[in-house]
């Protein structure tokens, strides 16, 4: 009764691993398929690193590639922050805020109630959580756009924090743990150390992860390509860590070595946040909801406690870069975090995660930060006027919108080919 | 009065018996008879607002029924809700196919009911059974299972779609208008693929105003007529011109309602698609 045809089934992928020319094609065809991923933020490191280097050669010293890293980490777990919100189409426009709000209840403990750093820090965080929690709430169980929720908080957060801090005075931190956070550095021997537990632990999950899908016959990528990665990772990391063992005091007859502390600790959360975000449900579930909010519906997604979890996340991740800006800058006034929130955005942006949702990773933070903090520290440098760094960011956040809204389109004509 | 031509058919899969529906004054669905066999592809037709989508969406448990029973294996069962209709394997495509499409063919198939191992997600099982699954509907032109669903076409979309409804032991596959925004050569696809559903033991239902793609896959026709089933017959027992009949004034010679009640009823439901 019918007059189809049917062939016979076949297998649908064959197991066979590709080629590197083939993944290579294959990545070329994503790239001309609006999926840039984190190339435009690498390309961007590459540019500003060989511009301000020629431009300045002091940029180019072991001391300033340290200050860099200092300078950078906020911006980074500001910007990790983000993501998270960004993720599922959300924006928290008071993380910035929340970071200051944070810091000071920090830094109130410490001074005033001479709480023992871990106990601040925790409160601090627990601060986090909490604000998170409620700014969720609204949006998910109200239906506020988090837009207007997150701007209501920026202006009530900046009241907050100019209460905590008893109108404009400085909170002076003391102790030391909470300044070696984003000051000091770790021993020569402890950053080789880490730097090879890393590499060894990288090789190690990706080279079984390999093995275990090549054994049961899905998709895998090449050995070649592994390798390839594991090499790159490797070789950036040793010239990191080596640039960073040599003594980079200025003053003759000090030292002044090491990976600075808050590199192990971003790199930490560099790890832990991907694993969240690619191994496990919750992660694969942000993902849906940025994606397709109503099919993530359809699917049986608990969509409404997905969102809250994403806010108070992000307020948690805001509160550790307060705590990082805390022991960068010693105190916390009535300004920290002021103008956090747009460098965040921007780092998030520019390594490749989308303000429409659906498309964003912890590394792209990780990549965008150091964009950010590059720009700021080459500015710096040049001595360029606070406005021309002003406007260079502003631009700077301009393009990479511009270059994820037609990255967005290009996918969407491709897709529906 | 229905006409159904079943004589020689076991016990029906799934069917519903006198259902009735309405939305507040508007009555959309009146003593309808729809049986669905395992092994068939059953298409149900009717112009819009014959209550089509109504039907399907109360067997699927979306919205529930006024009165009548649905009965699944011959015993009458309770569907209040998508769970409850899952939970028979009754999984229904919807015209919009609710994918992600920042997510890959596998992500997509097994969203909201991903396997894990512990904390962590379970991709090669999830990858291995998604292929199982693509090579039992004899799929072909997914490459990939690891390719993002925004970069597929129509086609593929909706194989993905439809392969996700077939992967939880299904037994009944419903599919909206399956083929209404496809080409010609993926509309072949997706109907030869409809075609495989049934062969493999499921029962098809597709509903679909395209007379051609009915005629090319359906083993029995099921014409809706405001709100009231005309007829349900074997595709091979009526001609194109009846079934278009049935449809636009819901009888044809011997076939349909009888002459008086299709007067009577002439406004109720019109342009209801709920």
């Amino acid at each position: 009764m019918t007059t189809i045809t049917r062939p016979p089934a076949e297998v649908v992928t064959a197991p066979r691993p590709p080629s590197l020319m083939e993944q290579a094609r294959a990545y070329w065809q994503r790239l001309r398929g609006g999926e840039m991923g984190s190339l435009p933020a690498v390309l961007a490191i590459i540019v500003l690193v060989a511009g301000f280097g020629i431009a300045k050669p002091v940029f180019l010293t072991p001391l300033n590639f340290a200050n860099l890293l200092h300078q950078s980490a906020v911006y980074i777990v500001a910007a990790m922050a983000l993501v998270f919100v960004l993720l599922i189409g959300e924006i928290d426009l008071a993380a910035g805020w929340t970071a200051g709000v944070t810091a000071a209840v920090m830094a109130k403990l410490l001074v005033n109630h001479t709480v023992p750093w871990y106990l601040a820090i925790l409160a601090s965080i627990v601060t986090g959580v909490a604000i998170g929690t409620l700014l969720g709430t609204l949006v998910a169980k109200l239906g506020v756009p988090s837009f207007v929720v997150t701007l209501a908080a920026f202006l009530a957060f900046q009241g907050v924090l100019l209460w905590l801090v008893d109108q404009g005075q400085v909170i002076l931190i003391t102790d030391p743990v909470i300044l070696a956070i984003n000051n000091n550095s770790l021993p020569v021997w402890a950053g080789w150390a880490l730097y090879a537990v890393s590499v060894v632990g990288f090789a190690a999950v990706q080279l079984v992860r390999r093995a275990r899908r090549a054994r049961r016959g899905v998709s895998h990528d090449p050995l070649s390509l592994v390798l390839l990665r594991v090499g790159v990772v490797a070789a950036i990391a040793g010239f990191g860590v080596y640039a960073l063992s040599v003594n980079r005091s200025l003053v003759r007859g000090s030292v002044q070595q090491g990976v600075p502390i808050v590199v192990p600790i971003v790199v930490v959360l560099l790890v832990v946040l991907t694993f969240v975000l690619k191994r496990t449900r919750f992660g694969l579930h942000l993902y849906a909801l940025g994606g397709n909010a109503e099919a993530a519906r359809r699917a049986g997604i608990p969509v409404d406690r997905l969102k809250i979890a994403a806010f108070a996340i992000c307020s948690t991740l805001a509160a550790m870069a307060g705590i990082i800006q805390a022991s960068r800058s010693n105190s916390v006034d009535g300004k920290l975090g002021s103008q956090l929130i747009l460098f965040a955005v921007g780092a998030a942006v520019i390594g490749g995660t989308s303000l429409f949702g659906g498309r964003g990773r912890i590394i792209d933070a990780v990549l965008g930060g150091l964009v950010v903090a590059i720009i700021a520290n080459g500015m710096g440098l040049l001595s360029a006027p606070e406005w021309v760094r002003f406007v260079v960011t502003g631009l700077v956040l301009l393009v990479a919108a511009a270059v994820d809204a037609l990255a967005r389109r290009r996918s969407t004509t491709v897709g529906l080919r | 009065m229905t006409t159904t031509v079943n004589s020689d058919a076991a016990v029906p899969l799934l069917e519903a018996r006198g259902l009735y529906k309405s939305f507040g004054p508007v009555q959309v669905l009146r003593d309808v008879d729809f049986s669905v066999y395992a092994g068939e592809v059953t298409a149900l037709v009717g112009d819009n607002g014959a209550g089509k989508s109504t039907l399907v969406k109360c067997i699927a448990g979306s919205h529930g029924y006024d009165a009548g029973e649905i009965r699944f294996e011959g015993r009458p069962v309770a569907i209040n809700n998508p769970r409850d209709a899952a939970a028979l394997g009754i999984e229904i495509v919807y015209q919009d196919l609710a994918l992600c499409d920042n997510l890959d063919v596998v992500q997509n198939m097994f969203l909201g009911r991903e396997r894990r191992s512990g904390l962590v997600l379970d991709d090669v099982t999830m990858e291995q059974l998604a292929m199982k699954t693509l090579s039992s509907l004899g799929v072909r032109t997914v490459t990939s299972v690891r390719q993002r669903v925004g970069a597929l076409s129509g086609g593929q979309r909706q194989t993905v779609a439809i392969a996700k409804a077939v992967l939880w032991d299904s037994r009944v596959v419903i599919l909206d208008e399956p083929t209404a925004a496809l080409g010609v050569a993926q509309t072949a696809q997706v109907l030869e693929l409809v075609r495989r559903l049934a062969d493999n033991g499921h029962a098809v239902v597709l509903i679909s105003h395209n007379m051609n793609d009915v005629f090319a896959v359906a083993d029995r026709i099921a014409a809706l007529y405001l709100g009231r089933m005309a007829a349900q017959v074997k595709a091979s027992e009526v001609t194109h011109a009846q079934v278009v009949e049935l449809i636009t004034s819901g009888r044809s010679g011997s076939l349909g309602l009888p002459a008086e009640t299709t007067t009577t009823n002439g406004f109720e439901g019109n342009g209801v698609e709920l």
